[in-house]
């Protein structure tokens, strides 16, 4: 019992950065119907958004390294002697100690750029084209990103801590009635799962409850009825891609603290997160999410030790064999709607 | 010839010569000078080019005429290559029984996950064959070690007990794959003034079959049997209103690819006998993707095309370091030759990667139909824009 | 400048050669004069450097190429000699190899075991090296080094830490000089016994792979041996990024000490999700819960932060040594490069000066004259102390460090502490434990 509990608590939090990903994943296939291989690439530039923020603040500590002020030439690096002689010596550290949430402030106007520029510049010429077309260039484009991240960051993985105050972890299962010690859970994971429910929250809000994401809502279930309508559809993809990309950055700052981010973590995550994708259904937003808490849990289960010894390589496949087994019973994934993906 | 049209027969012929004088052809630069970095023939490389050709026109039965992408191929590669280690280990060195049985192995595995993964169509296919390519890869890598080896590979052994021929060479070394005799890796070179050729048993060896394999290809892309998969790809659905069911024909197309990729397998285990479970990781079966678009899906010539391209690129790129890039630019001022390695650099030896990525994303943006496309409109330019009729045979299927 | 200068001197030499009449290097050829495969005819004489440039050991592997440059200049009378200095053979004078310049080429492993071989055998067949050296991970090792063998050339390990390279996957022409995982348990379990108390219950986290079991069990074994339970053993698969699954139900197991058999991101993630668990904070069985990383190496130490800190395992090398061979590495390297050299780069600079030194004292290129000459060779001064390359399996024996993170790092280098150089004697085995057979030295051609 208590280390199902302890296992659902984990995989809810391994579930959160599948299904933000998968999320920003399907509202690029839901909206533009591109197949996004460097999806993952974003959520990696998120993750080093993060670091560079975190590099930014530090360096007017250390004077010597002047090889990295160069670096892609971001604005933002104008600002550091201001912040800190500003804030002074402890004020500033503090600062430095919160870097990885004040990259989400960094990490948005970012990501959107990213997002929007990817889209405008390459993207967009490849609605038209065959999903081969698109897996193929958005692959080689998520390799070309990769490739600049290491050039200037190095393979190894760069540790980015989370603030202080989140350090260590609190007694989970000493609150709902256990013995001390059996559900221990750490801080920044709590975070990292109200965060992702925040940001699930709001995208779903904003699409329910604007008129642009009514718009948007209609473009994905009709496109063409929507343009003949005189609505400027294409603007809204658009802004719908930096959405999307905003949502992979942000998962990827966030999750910096959990596992220091090297220059592959997004290739890491990509096959996963299609499988998280195709489980929920191609398309679907709510399947998306469901798919990935759904994945993150069985993940967990399935790495417990009983169950390890009781089939060997078990929590090596898993994913993969509850993906086969949703898509022989349910055509289309959880919540996937007919004909999407499927010629 | 050979029941094909002239057309046809003529591509093969032109496969043959290729292949036939490749020694010659990918060994431009004269040996020693600093464009030497460019040949590409030397044995190894050149094997790897007719493997992967092979390789990737099998792939191309299945994703060139049916359309279905199958993004677990690299699986039965791996399985090919585990079954002729295998009989490496317990039969003989002889290449024939190791390559019969990895075809028959790939073909069985083939058979299964076809079977199942073309329940679904699309994206789900591809995830199917993904998540099945995956598990084996992951098996393979850890709880299945006694069989394949694991990480470090499935290997030969001094102590084998390789029942039809000795368990060691005469020198107490491991015996070598080969053909009734013929080592696999038998060289002989022919030094012409400053160029220097090799001629190597292996790969005559894997040339022979993969001009089989393109001429079975052939058949197949010209067959009604081929007609049919076509039909699978352009509208399935109009298939289905016929009264046909194109599940079998699917199905057996997916085989002919599985056991395509499982003779490929075997003879890189022929060329080099390890197999390491690495070569059914995702991105190996993503690499065999890659280089059929990067050539031109569907087309006959593309798929082997595109294998050269990117096996050329992952071992010639590679191992140009900054101190050849000196050497080469010794010539310009100081100032100059720096700059020039300075932005160079990135490009190649670790930055491979970073060339590949951006080749396929210029090849894809501006030749949608790979390679081959790049090759009709040269020609199409050189023939005054007279060429569209010819271009009917090597036209990407849509 | 002087790099450039160099390599004006390579153009003007390579000029030369071509022009004095085609003198190059016979490969693979079945009229190979010497009777060995790329027997160097010229002046020059090459080496293959295959080291991971691309994945997760790219940067490892960058430092393993700064090492080999840095090698081939000494070799070749440049930069200050470097350890030729502190050697205890004298074979080597600074005018490369027999007389012959050295020259490298490099290629780039991948970390796969299938790129690795394609890598090294277009060294073999295409650039005529004599002799492939590096690698960052015992597949890559264990593969490259069954094709040496095949293709008669002599290979010198890189960094590979499995029982296996020198065990049961040995070969007469593979050699290796970094320690393995039996050498990691053997040193680290007095120290453990003795910081940690000898009633412990341990929890193995292993990598579900070769090294992983190899290094379980050595860890294992020597704990076990000096009184610690072993509670359990979990394997978690190579491409897992996030432990938590693996490492929140280790509190509740019982268990006190946490081992992690990772390497590579397997351990800075491990590592760091235990740390973030609060692990190191808890109190089981009335004692403080302590984790053990068996092998160490300073780019994971960089990689996992803060995480290290107080945290012991075993290492190869670390710079901090101050015996006069790893003080004149450090020096060599560091005045080049900026920055101290890795084990990594240590341990592959000194196969390549062992390698050159035992052609110089053979006499000759012939890998069964170079393997007899290494076989049974004892040396000194280059940063281990007295080092024994065994004959039985051509495994280097010498002391084995165990480190510790340390608490107050001065910089992004200074992340381990040296708590004991365990003697030699206390981690030497049998040869014959790991089974495998050496086979016979070949010279190809």
């Amino acid at each position: 019992m208590d280390a199902l509990i302890l296992q659902i608590l984990n995989g809810l939090d391994k579930g959160s950065a599948y299904a933000l990903i998968a999320l920003g994943l399907t509202l690029i296939f839901g909206t533009l119907g591109v197949v996004n291989f460097a999806h993952g690439a974003l959520f990696m530039i998120g993750a080093f958004c993060a670091v560079t923020l975190n590099r930014i603040l530090t360096l007017s500590h250390t004077v010597i390294d002047e090889t990295r002020t160069d670096f892609l030439g971001k604005p933002l690096q104008v600002d550091v002697p201001y912040v800190y002689d500003i804030f002074g010596e402890s004020a500033g550290n503090a600062i430095i100690d919160w870097s990885v949430p004040l990259a989400i402030l960094f990490a948005i106007p970012v990501m959107i750029a990213v997002g929007v520029i990817m889209e405008r510049g390459l993207i967009k010429h490849f609605y038209k084209r065959p999903h081969a077309d698109q897996i193929l260039v958005t692959f080689g484009l998520a390799i070309v990103l990769q490739e600049i991240i290491k050039y200037f960051y190095g393979a190894n993985p760069i540790p980015t801590p989370a603030p202080e105050a989140f350090k260590g972890s609190f007694d989970f299962g000493t609150m709902i009635g256990f013995d001390p010690n059996i559900i221990i859970y750490p801080y920044w994971r709590l975070v990292y799962f109200c965060f992702a429910v925040v940001i699930i929250g709001a995208v779903f809000a904003f699409l329910q409850f604007t008129t642009f994401g009514m718009v948007v809502r209609a473009g994905m279930a009709d496109r063409e009825t929507v343009g003949l309508l005189g609505i400027n559809i294409d603007r809204r993809f658009t802004i719908m891609f930096g959405l999307a990309a905003a949502v992979a950055g942000l998962a990827g700052v966030m999750y910096v603290p959990i596992n220091p981010p090297n220059y592959h973590m997004g290739m890491d995550f990509l096959v996963l997160s299609f499988v998280v994708v195709v489980v929920g259904g191609m398309g679907s937003l709510p399947g998306a999410v469901l798919a990935g808490f759904l994945l993150g849990i069985l993940e967990s289960f399935a790495s417990m030790r009983e169950v390890i010894d009781f089939i060997p390589g078990i929590n090596q496949v898993i994913i993969y064999l509850v993906a086969i087994i949703i898509l022989l019973t349910r055509p289309r994934g959880l919540m996937g709607r007919k004909g999407v993906m499927e010629d | 010839m050979f029941g094909l049209e002239k057309k046809d027969a003529s591509l093969l012929i032109l496969v043959a010569v290729l292949t036939i004088f490749a020694p010659f052809i990918l060994n431009p630069f004269p040996d020693g000078s600093a464009l030497a970095q460019f040949n590409a023939g030397y044995p190894d490389l050149m094997q790897r080019f007719v493997i992967f050709g092979i390789f990737a026109i099998g792939f191309n039965i299945l994703f060139g005429l049916t359309g279905y992408l199958s993004f677990g191929h690299a699986a039965f590669l791996g399985i090919g290559s585990y079954a002729a280690v295998w009989m490496f280990k317990l039969l003989s060195m002889n290449v024939i029984p190791a390559i019969i049985l990895a075809v028959i192995m790939s073909g069985l595995f083939a058979l299964l996950i076809g079977y199942i993964s073309l329940r679904r169509s699309g994206i789900y296919f591809s995830i199917l064959t993904l998540a099945f390519a995956q598990m084996m890869f992951a098996l393979a890598y850890s709880v299945l070690t006694p069989i394949t080896g694991g990480e470090t590979g499935l290997q030969l052994a001094l102590d084998d007990p390789r029942i039809l021929s000795m368990a060691s060479s005469t020198d107490g070394n491991i015996p070598v794959p080969s053909l009734f005799g013929m080592e696999m890796r038998d060289s002989t070179q022919l030094t012409v003034g400053a160029w220097k050729f090799t001629f190597n048993v292996g790969y005559y060896f894997c040339s022979v079959i993969m001009l089989v394999a393109f001429y079975i290809a052939i058949r197949i892309f010209r067959s009604p049997f081929g007609l049919m998969l076509r039909a699978v790809k352009s509208n399935q659905q109009r298939l289905n209103y016929t009264g046909l069911n194109p599940r079998p024909y699917t199905l057996a197309a997916f085989v002919i690819s599985g056991m395509y990729a499982g003779l490929a397998g075997a003879l890189m285990a022929s060329m080099d006998p390890l197999a390491g479970a690495e070569r059914m990781f995702w991105t190996a079966s993503g690499e065999v993707v890659l280089m059929t678009i990067l050539g031109g899906a569907g087309t006959l010539i593309g798929p082997v095309l595109g294998a050269g391209a990117i096996k050329y690129m992952e071992n010639i790129l590679s191992k140009i370091n900054s101190d050849i890039l000196h050497t080469w630019f010794a010539f310009l001022p100081d100032g100059l030759e720096d700059f020039i390695v300075t932005i160079i650099y990135p490009f190649i030896g670790k930055g491979w990667h970073l060339t590949l990525g951006i080749i396929f994303m210029l090849v894809v943006i501006f030749l949608p139909g790979g390679l081959v496309e790049g090759g009709q409109r040269i020609m199409q330019k050189l023939r005054g824009k007279s060429a569209d009729t010819d271009s009917a045979k090597t036209e990407p299927a849509e | 400048m002087s790099k450039l200068n160099l390599t004006r001197r390579g153009v003007i030499q390579t000029g030369a050669v071509a022009g004095a009449g085609l003198a190059l290097p016979t490969y693979l050829s079945a009229a190979g004069h010497e009777g060995f495969t790329n027997a160097p005819t010229g002046s020059t004489v090459t080496f293959g450097f295959n080291v991971p440039q691309t994945g997760a050991y790219a940067d490892e592997g960058a430092d393993e190429l700064r090492a080999y440059e840095l090698a081939v200049e000494h070799l070749n009378g440049g930069g200050d000699g470097g350890l030729m200095n502190t050697f205890s053979s004298k074979a080597l004078e600074g005018t490369g190899i027999l007389g012959k310049k050295v020259e490298y080429v490099t290629g780039d492993t991948q970390t796969k075991s299938d790129a690795a071989r394609a890598s090294a055998k277009s060294m073999i067949e295409k650039d005529g090296a004599v002799m492939i050296t590096g690698g960052s991970s015992s597949g890559v090792a264990v593969a490259v080094q069954a094709l040496c063998q095949e293709a008669g050339v002599i290979f010198m390990a890189g960094l590979t830490h499995s029982n296996d390279t020198t065990g049961k996957d040995k070969k007469a022409n593979g050699f290796r000089h970094f320690f393995n995982s039996y050498m990691s348990g053997a040193a680290l379990a007095p120290i453990l016994g003795k910081n940690y108390g000898t009633d412990r219950k341990a929890y193995h986290l292993t990598a579900d792979y070769n090294w992983g079991y190899t290094t379980e069990e050595a860890v294992r074994t020597s704990t076990e041996a000096m009184g610690w339970e072993t509670v359990a053993a979990v394997k978690t698969p190579l491409t897992q990024t996030d432990f938590s699954s693996y490492i929140a139900p280790v509190l509740q197991s019982g268990a006190d000490v946490l081992v992690l058999n990772h390497y590579g991101g397997n351990m800075v993630n491990s590592l760091t999700n235990a740390v973030q668990f609060g692990l190191r904070e808890k109190q089981v069985n009335g004692k403080n819960f302590e984790i053990v990383v068996p092998l160490y190496s300073r780019l994971m130490a960089k990689g996992a932060g803060a995480n290290v800190k107080g945290i012991f395992g075993s290492t190869n090398w670390h710079w901090s040594l101050q015996d006069e061979g790893s003080k004149q590495f450090v020096k060599s390297f560091g005045e080049k490069y900026g920055f101290p050299p890795s084990q990594a780069a240590h341990t592959c600079y000194v196969q390549a000066m062992l390698y050159a030194d035992a052609v110089q004292r053979a006499g000759s290129f012939n890998p069964c004259a170079v393997a007899e000459a290494l076989e049974d060779f004892e040396f000194d001064g280059m940063g281990n102390g007295k080092t024994l390359y065994r004959a039985e399996d051509h495994q280097c024996f010498k002391d084995v460090l165990v480190v510790k993170g340390k608490e107050n790092p001065t910089s992004e280098f200074d992340l381990l502490e040296i708590v004991e150089v365990t003697p030699v004697g206390q981690v030497t085995y049998d040869a014959s434990i790991f089974g495998g057979e050496l086979g016979t030295c070949n010279p190809g051609a």
